[in-house]
């Protein structure tokens, strides 16, 4: 089992962040290139201003209609996808594990709060589940991939529940919380999971179109 | 269980234009023809909106068609695209006829490209921009509704929509342009005019069956003393169904032609009639299509020019219409453009009472007759009385007897809707109320 957890947790890893971050800029910058090619027209409309206020409506909660008028799915989202992001990059194990390797280390959040936003998150892909499973509208574009990358991202967070807290065996569930919680990184900029990369985008272009050159809001 | 956009109950309806260019395809012209239009007229924003969306449904709320059939998930936006597009990406353009067959109907009919769906989606994903690329699909495909391509045609043979020939036109202008003057005389409606401050350009059912709002502008600009033209060539009509079957080329010429009638009339600006599909044509559409960034000479719809007249003193509203009102928001001049605010300036100026319908301004639902949907005539005239139960409703709610719309497709749609849920109510373009109220000096 130490071997194979220095594997993961070593050329694995590597090879995780390397496909990540590549991968992740090579798509924005196909992205990029490819419109400037076929799409001169988002170029040609980017606003600054329209772009940040849109961007801006959408990303304080309950600034946008549709959010006022779903009040449960916007606690959840952004409960969500704040403790998505934050809790890896705060939480203790994460951040020794970096002043270990790499001798440099910032402020972690206390272990309590780290686990209570893992719940969040768990919790929150069990609401994404039965919404899929229960609101028509959901479940009728939901397709094999929406559910598997439900799975993809709820994984890291359980099995870390689970290893930090040493139920079951630890070695194993640490084995799979590294695994996972890779493959979810490595999925970013290839599965649908790129919306992280491409909302800034779409937000600032429909902001300028609606803003610069219809007059009009977009929330 | 839904099997991810396979299920669809319509019924069938029998369209003689769709009907006979499906006759004429084959699976491999599909796939062919499919390819490449994906290849050349599809980039980055197709790819990203078909990546990013994460299937949330959290559009469907914005669409009328999808309120007004008890939420049945396969009209809302995103199920739209998952019928269509998705589809022909996915499957690389290997698709039936059948299947094209439907995704003409989703896209040519049941959805009026109102853009609301935009604005409540997450990230703001352009659905309608998608349902686009299907109809222009549809149309390299020869895949169009019949009524749609008829006015389609009369704009490539006369570059007008509803096939007005030259002469026509201008015996109609000088009909009403007679008429006025019993009531209102000297009056003119200067045909030709070059060096005019304004051109005024309408949509071609103006002159077929509207000729009363021809008089109507005449009265107005008269009583402004404004310094005004109509064109006596092609080029007069600002309409546009080629934007809504797809062919865009067709699209061009037909701007083209109307900037460059009022280019060579010298005039310093347009106005144009209450029409939003044309204002969306001449201000989003087909002038980037001819790579104008904005336009080649400032547009005005007539929002904007009755409220100028009316804040400048130019026109003066002598009495108030005789009951209160309600403003429907047409979504190409209100989400195209903003004028919500100053089309109820104007209805408020002329009305004594101003009743809101809820939601309004950006958020209004639209008429379901906008987005060429009406211009597919009466195979479908259903999918859209239909699709709109639940305008029928925000306009009861009103409990008022006039509805103003500024719009022509606005006018079309509600008064199907208005007949057929038997609503109490008649409805007004602006200039109507403005003719019946306005200080008429020469009385
Ligand atoms: S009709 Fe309007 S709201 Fe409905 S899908 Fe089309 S653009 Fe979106
Ligand atoms: S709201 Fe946006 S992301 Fe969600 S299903 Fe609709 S288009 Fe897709």
């Amino acid at each position: 089992m130490h071997d194979v957890y220095q594997f993961v947790s070593g050329p694995l890893a590597w090879a995780a962040f390397g496909l990540f971050v590549g991968g992740s800029l090579y798509r924005i910058a196909a992205m990029i290139l490819l419109a400037r090619r076929k799409d001169v027209q988002v170029f040609e409309y980017m606003s600054l201003r329209y772009a940040l206020r849109s961007i801006l409506h959408w990303s304080v909660p309950f600034m946008s209609v549709n959010m006022r008028q779903r009040p449960v799915m916007t606690v959840v989202t952004f409960l969500f996808h704040l403790c998505l992001i934050l809790s890896p990059l705060f939480v203790l194990g994460h951040v020794v594990m970096f002043d270990t390797s790499f001798g440099f280390s910032w402020p972690a959040l206390p272990d309590q709060l780290a686990d209570a936003m893992t719940l969040v998150v768990v919790a929150a892909c069990l609401f994404f589940l039965g919404r899929r499973l229960s609101l028509a509208e959901a479940q009728y574009v939901t397709s094999f991939s929406d559910y598997a990358i439900l799975a993809l991202v709820a994984a890291p967070f359980i099995t870390g529940f689970l290893a930090y807290h040493q139920f079951l065996d630890y070695q194993l569930m640490l084995v799979l919380h590294i695994v996972s919680g890779e493959a979810m990184l490595v999925a970013i900029p290839f599965t649908r999971l790129s919306h992280m990369l491409f909302a800034p985008f779409t937000r600032a272009y429909i902001g300028s179109e609606f803003g610069a050159v219809r007059h009009a809001r977009d929330w | 269980m839904y099997s991810n956009g396979s299920t669809m109950t319509r019924e069938p309806v029998q369209d003689d234009g769709l009907a006979l260019g499906l006759a004429r395809l084959t699976p491999e012209r599909i796939a062919a023809t499919t390819q490449a239009f994906l290849k050349e007229e599809t980039g980055a924003r197709l790819q990203v909106y078909l990546d990013t969306c994460v299937h949330c449904g959290l559009c469907s709320e914005a669409c009328h068609y999808y309120l007004s059939h008890d939420k049945d998930p396969s009209y809302s936006p995103v199920g739209k695209v998952n019928q269509t597009i998705l589809q022909l990406v996915k499957k690389n353009g290997r698709v039936s006829p059948e299947f094209i067959g439907q995704a003409a109907r989703v896209a040519y009919t049941e959805c009026n490209l109102c853009r609301r769906c935009s604005m409540y989606c997450p990230f703001g994903i352009d659905i309608a921009y998608m349902v686009g690329l299907v109809r222009r699909l549809c149309f390299k495909l020869g895949v169009t509704p019949k009524y749609l391509q008829d006015t389609v045609n009369s704009h490539s043979a006369t570059l007008n929509q509803m096939w007005v020939r030259e002469d026509e036109w201008i015996d109609s202008l000088q009909w009403q342009e007679g008429e006025a003057r019993d009531e209102v005389p000297g009056l003119r409606i200067p045909l030709e005019k070059e060096g005019a401050e304004i051109m005024y350009s309408v949509i071609g059912p103006e002159p077929k069956f509207r000729t009363q709002l021809i008089y109507q502008a005449a009265v107005i600009m008269h009583a402004a003393g404004a310094d005004w033209t109509m064109p006596a060539t092609p080029g007069w009509d600002n309409s546009d169904m080629a934007m809504y079957s797809g062919d865009y080329e067709l699209m061009g010429r037909l701007k083209r032609a109307h900037f460059e009638t009022a280019m060579r009339l010298k005039v310093k600006r347009i106005v144009m009639g209450e029409c939003g599909h044309a204002f969306r044509s001449i201000h989003d559409v087909g002038n980037r299509w001819l790579g104008w960034r904005d336009r080649p000479i400032p547009v005005i719809h007539a929002v904007q020019y009755y409220h100028e007249l009316l804040t400048s003193g130019k026109i003066r509203i002598a009495k108030k219409y005789d009951e209160a009102v309600t403003f429907h928001d047409p979504c190409n001049i209100v989400r195209g453009m903003g004028l919500g605010d100053m089309g109820r300036e104007v209805a408020k100026a002329l009305t004594p009472e101003l009743v809101e319908m809820h939601p309004n301004r950006e958020h209004n639902y639209c008429c379901c007759a906008g987005g060429g949907v009406i211009n597919c005539g009466p195979p479908f005239r259903n999918t859209r009385v239909s699709g709109n139960k639940i305008k029928a409703e925000q306009l009861a709610a009103t409990g008022v007897k006039t509805v103003i719309a500024p719009c022509h497709n606005c006018h079309g749609g509600l008064e199907d809707i208005i007949h057929h849920y038997k609503l109490d109510m008649k409805i007004k373009f602006l200039g109507d109320l403005i003719y019946e109220c306005m200080e008429k000096p020469w009385e």
